[in-house]
């Protein structure tokens, strides 16, 4: 069966109310494409109760949530059919190996049967636990346990993955692994959306964001047009560089470059600059740094300029 | 549109009725490596052994006067609990369990219907429980035979299916109680207070202060269990008057006939399970 369709989440007017708490407050947001949003909002924002809502773990209290167009909770096993979730870092059953667990999860979303063990097996490889494959869960760590998560929600090759903060007890090591998943993700055609407290790791991961507080939503829009709108169309970078640059003469010589409005020294061989324009200016300014001959390893967008999105944003609906 | 917005269904999600044939797979699995399951037969073959050892040294003659009062003594007196123990262990917290274990979080947000995981659950707790209540029934069967030769009475047969439905009307109920509650403790107390000694109690209370039939009770239909391996089958009322003290108490009984046995333990069964499963399906992973 060839179902053409465009990736898409969708809530409208979505709302969940606990007594007389409001979780989230009619909230309409439409993601459609291939591409990775980030979620973010403090504590208690409605981050996961959203999630929960498009993924049949909570019934909304009035409100719609859709995905490539299905009512997930009129029409669940259509709306999921081609979804893969982590939502809150869910317990396996102990007893089981992970092939067993992800063979239950392929049979559930109908994997073909001659294909199964194969797709479990690549699941098991990419999160690098292929020796534990045949060990029972219930002995696993917290972490172990979330890689398995991770590859149950991959498993079936999905069009739609939605994330809830899926570096959540992690090593750092396993945060950089995870990470790595989720952009390999993107390189194929899927709508990957997924919830963070980690600035960096969207910043890093994700193409757009969409921010809520209160349960209402703030914001959506690409990470660069609403960095831009709050810093006059600028953005923040972060630049690496092989060798220190001690000197003020280079200071001087990089706060020369065109766009260039401000350079902060984080230590000899690191440099954040503030810088106005977008991509064009973005590429015209690293291209200068790099005829400056001062040893240029690394020009990355700083996770700062969402961070004073965020902050800003956040402030004003407290 | 174009080629890039185009993705393709390659698998093709199961009919629900499928699923719920992989959740009992894997949940009987589950089950059976479990801690509980093996606990679980500890007891039935504790029981069992207890048994076989008292009988086989005391032979006591009211049990061994006939092959049926053998098992009326035997299956009669030991096999609701054994029934109550399998409902209680796998049935007790197999849904609160999805919540406070949140293991409910791995299978709930996949493109499964609630009530294929619901009742996949509960299949696998009956097979589960099934195997338990199948060695004791091996081992009753192995003491008659060893005591009476093969000449086992056809009402032990009508008993061990009353057990058996019995069996899943109580993992009906206690998927019910599960579903009432999101902490496992609860549930399982709960079930185990009522299935134990509730029921029994407010039973002995009806009857004897209320002075009606406890048509309500499920361990009052279970009745049938032991009634169908007395010869002649109990009357459905027994009125006795006893002198206590300086006055005459007349005490009343009553035994479920088998109709009305089944009855409640259907009634129980039905409406149990379909309540369980209508909280399940409504009931907020929170």
């Amino acid at each position: 069966m060839i179902i053409l369709t465009n990736p898409s989440i969708e809530a409208v007017n979505l709302s969940k109310h606990y007594n007389s708490f409001l979780a989230v407050s009619n909230l309409s947001l439409k993601i459609e494409g291939s591409k990775c949003v980030g979620f973010l909002g403090p504590n208690g924002a409605g981050k996961t109760t959203t999630l929960k809502m498009f993924t049949d773990l909570i019934k909304p209290s009035a409100g719609e949530a859709l995905i490539n167009g299905v009512n997930v909770h009129t029409n669940k096993k259509k709306a999921l059919a081609s979804v893969g979730t982590l939502i809150e870092s869910p317990e396996i059953y102990p007893s089981l190996t992970p092939r067993e667990v992800l063979m239950m999860i392929a049979e559930i979303r109908g994997v073909p049967a001659s294909e199964r063990s194969k797709r479990v097996e690549n699941a098991v490889s990419e999160i690098h636990m292929e020796e534990w494959i045949d060990k029972r869960v219930g002995k696993f760590s917290k972490g172990m346990k979330q890689r398995i998560n991770i590859a149950s929600a991959i498993l079936s090759d999905p069009d739609v993955i939605l994330l809830d903060e899926p570096t959540l007890g992690l090593d750092p090591r396993g945060m950089s692994e995870v990470r790595d998943i989720v952009k390999g993700l993107k390189s194929k055609n899927r709508l990957i959306f997924m919830s963070s407290h980690i600035l960096s790791e969207v910043t890093d991961v994700c193409d757009e964001v969409a921010m809520i507080d209160h349960g209402k939503l703030l914001a959506y829009d690409t990470i660069h047009n609403l960095t831009g709108k709050f810093s006059g169309g600028g953005g923040i970078a972060e630049i690496g560089f092989s060798r220190p640059i001690g000197d003020a003469q280079a200071i001087k010589m990089i706060q020369s470059i065109q766009g260039v409005t401000s350079v902060e020294k984080l230590d000899p061989q690191n440099v954040r600059i503030n810088f106005s324009g977008g991509t064009e200016a973005q590429e015209r300014i690293l291209s200068d740094l790099v005829a400056m001959k001062l040893g240029v390893i690394s020009f990355r967008r700083s996770s700062l300029a969402l961070e004073e999105v965020y902050l800003d944003l956040i402030k004003e609906t407290v | 549109m174009t080629e890039q917005d185009t993705t393709q269904v390659k698998n093709v999600v199961p009919g629900s009725f499928a699923q719920l044939g992989v959740t009992t797979k894997y949940t009987f699995l589950d089950y059976l490596r479990s801690r509980r399951f093996f606990v679980l037969l500890g007891i039935d073959l504790i029981i069992s052994v207890l048994l076989t050892i008292v009988i086989g040294y005391y032979r006591p003659a009211d049990v061994l006067s006939s092959s049926l009062s053998f098992y009326s003594s035997w299956w009669g007196l030991s096999t609701t609990f054994v029934i109550v123990l399998s409902g209680i262990f796998f049935g007790g917290d197999a849904i609160s369990s999805e919540f406070q274990n949140k293991t409910g979080y791995f299978t709930v947000p996949n493109p499964i219907r609630r009530s294929s995981i619901y009742l996949g659950k509960w299949l696998a707790a009956l097979i589960a429980s099934t195997i338990i209540l199948g060695i004791f029934a091996a081992i009753t069967i192995g003491n008659g035979v060893y005591y009476f030769g093969l000449s086992i009475p056809y009402q032990f047969g009508e008993a061990l299916l009353f057990s058996w439905i019995y069996l899943v009307t109580v993992l009906g109920f206690c998927f019910f109680f599960s579903s009432l509650f999101k902490s496992s403790t609860t549930s399982i107390l709960l079930t185990a207070i009522l299935l134990l000694f509730g029921f029994t109690l407010i039973d002995a209370v009806i009857v004897n202060i209320v002075k009606i039939e406890p048509w309500f009770s499920l361990t009052y239909g279970a009745g049938i269990i032991s009634n169908v391996l007395s010869s002649p089958y109990p009357p459905h009322k027994t009125t006795t008057t006893s002198r206590f003290g300086r006055g005459l108490t007349t005490l009343t009984s009553y035994n479920a006939t088998v109709p009305e046995g089944l009855l409640i333990l259907g009634v129980y069964f039905i409406v149990t399970i379909i309540l369980g499963l209508v909280l399940f399906e409504n009931k907020d992973f929170t």
